[in-house]
């Protein structure tokens, strides 16, 4: 499949992330549409990566280009997760003190 | 590489502390010792005394200029612990635990230091700001604290998510994720893609936005004063000197490689920047009345000054942020400390503090007027050499009248608070103060002031 499609479709998930976050109010879904921009990525990151192995191994048949691309997508899971724990420890906190998870809420601190 | 392993074992073992004792001016000593051996094991592979060497493939990259950093990071937490250690104390019972994120934090500055490519630029920035949003909503029963938390959380996870995409875009364009071949390498001709310097550019401003936020450059800059009122006072502190200064850090670090790409298009969205950013931070300061939150906007209005050593891009614009760094911090710090001795925030909490306590009007005078760039203090340096390097560089005179108006305009809210302290009758709450407190105030205040008659010792030391 051209790498063109794959571009499309993680761009299409990316914003699909991105209007979540600006449109939604509740904390959670907020939340889950950052996952979704983060797995956007990996899903990129995979697919340029298995680009530029294939052209890589047209030239050399035992290169090892295009291993890190899938790499990083390791580490974007790790660090996805440390945030998850510490993101839903926040959200439990503020439930706990407003038994809500509306982040309108957040706009009394400006005043 | 002694700082990235010694910070985070260092961290550990403050976590260990709060086991073994529940005293806590005993949790705060060793902090201090910690950091200190932190501080010297920096400054020995510096000297390259000792060092640990790691093969870390090309990842990291140590030089002299980010050990040096490094070490002005180290020193300013050191006189952070130092002048605010009791504040952190006083906060919960968890003080270890505050004193090791604040090691993991460290952690994530000494990556900053010495990246070399984007993982570990990603992975510096996460180690940074994870222990960041707890630091934020430690104060746990408190509805500000917690909404400041949340919203630093979720803004800094989408920036994240910008970064990446960056990141990634960057990597389709390139093949690699070096921080000198993002602006070199070229499409392999097999693979079907048509314009790969628009993945280039498409993904060098995603990463321009998401550092622009991490540093809180205007437009990205909106969380910055919700979170900086929001966090406990000690951790604002600490937030906006060394965290920030570790951001421009690799802000600078990775653009001074990269941004020839973007051609004569990067001075100008630069400038629009820069602009942005002093305008936005200076303007909305003078309609503050918590003081606490006009320092938010002022650290704004800092950080636009700081973006010219990323303007110029030259030897004198990076002695320039080192010594901004320096003076940027005691002042910050300084005044935070005083800030936090002071029951009411407001202008008016400052009303006739000359009369009560002097030592600390007039600690406090000489970091507003380091923070306001009047000379003889650490503060008039670091802006005339960010200014002198724009000068050199050859960049345009009317953004060096810009910036030098719009400190103009800083003057204007700094000294009013100076004008509480001197001229106003009042009788401001202070809780306890102890003479070593004063003391060290006094040394951090003769310290601003030698920086500020002699810069070249930082600068001196910094070439050693």
């Amino acid at each position: 499949m051209p790498i063109q499609y794959y571009i499309y479709f993680s761009l299409a998930l990316f914003s699909i992330g991105v209007i979540g976050v600006l449109t939604r109010r509740n904390a959670i879904i907020v939340f889950m549409c950052i996952e979704l921009m983060l797995n956007a990525v990996n899903l990129l990151l995979v697919a340029f990566s298995k680009m530029h192995h294939g052209a890589a191994i047209a030239n050399n048949a035992t290169s090892s280009a295009g291993v890190e691309g899938q790499l990083f997508v390791f580490f974007i899971m790790v660090v996805a997760a440390a945030e998850v724990s510490v993101g839903l420890a926040i959200i439990v906190m503020m439930y706990r003190n407003t038994h809500s998870v509306d982040i309108n809420f957040l706009n009394r601190l400006k005043n | 590489m002694n700082a990235i392993i010694f910070s985070a074992i260092l961290g550990v073992v403050m976590m260990f502390t709060g086991i073994f004792t529940n005293k806590k001016p005993v949790i705060t000593l060793t902090a201090i010792i910690a950091l200190v051996v932190l501080l010297s094991m920096n400054l020995l592979n510096s000297h390259g005394i000792f060092s640990i060497q790691i093969d870390t493939k090309g990842l990291l990259h140590f030089n002299k200029m980010g050990m040096f950093f490094n070490t002005l990071l180290i020193g300013a937490t050191l006189i952070f612990v130092l002048l605010s250690g009791t504040e952190i104390e006083k906060l919960s019972d968890k003080t270890a635990d505050y004193y090791a994120l604040i090691f993991f934090v460290l952690c994530g500055t000494a990556i900053l230091t010495s990246f070399n490519g984007m993982l570990m630029l990603f992975l510096g920035i996460e180690i940074l700001s994870i222990p960041l949003y707890i630091l934020t909503g430690s104060d746990k029963h408190n509805l500000k604290s917690n909404e400041a938390s949340l919203k630093y959380f979720l803004m800094g996870a989408f920036t994240t998510g910008i970064m990446l995409m960056g990141i990634a875009l960057l990597y389709g364009a390139t093949g690699g994720f070096g921080l000198t071949n993002v602006g070199t390498g070229a499409l392999p001709p097999s693979s079907g893609v048509q314009g790969a310097t628009f993945l280039q550019v498409a993904g060098l401003l995603l990463l321009f936005a998401a550092m622009c936020f991490k540093v809180s450059a205007a437009p990205f800059h909106f969380w910055t004063p919700d979170v900086y009122d929001g966090a406990p006072s000690v951790f604002t502190s600490f937030m906006a000197t060394i965290v920030k200064a570790a951001g421009f850090f690799a802000f600078i670090k990775l653009f001074s490689a990269n941004a020839s790409l973007l051609g004569p298009t990067w001075t100008i969205l630069l400038s629009f920047v820069i602009v942005a950013t002093l305008l936005a931070g200076n303007i909305t300061a003078v309609f503050q009345r918590s003081i606490k939150r006009m320092l938010a906007y002022s650290s704004i209005a800092q950080a636009g000054f700081m973006l010219f050593a990323l303007y110029s891009n030259n030897d004198l614009g990076t002695e320039g942020i080192m010594l901004y760094t320096v003076a940027y911090c005691l002042a910050t710090i300084g005044f935070f400390a005083i800030l936090m001795k002071v029951k009411d925030y407001t202008f008016d909490g400052f009303n006739g503090l000359a009369s009560t306590q002097p030592v600390l009007a007039f600690v406090a005078t000489i970091c507003l007027l380091s923070l306001a760039g009047i000379p003889l203090t650490a503060g008039f340096f670091a802006k005339y050499y960010m200014l002198a390097s724009v000068i050199k560089a050859g960049g345009p005179i009317w953004i060096v009248v810009v910036a030098v108006l719009f400190a103009a305009v800083s003057v204007y809210y700094y000294f009013k608070v100076i004008q509480s302290m001197y001229f106003k009758e009042g009788q401001p709450e202070t809780s306890e103060i102890t003479s070593g407190f004063k003391m060290g105030l006094l040394v951090l205040a003769a310290g601003i002031i030698l920086v500020g008659v002699l810069p070249s010792i930082v600068l001196n030391w910094f070439y050693f």
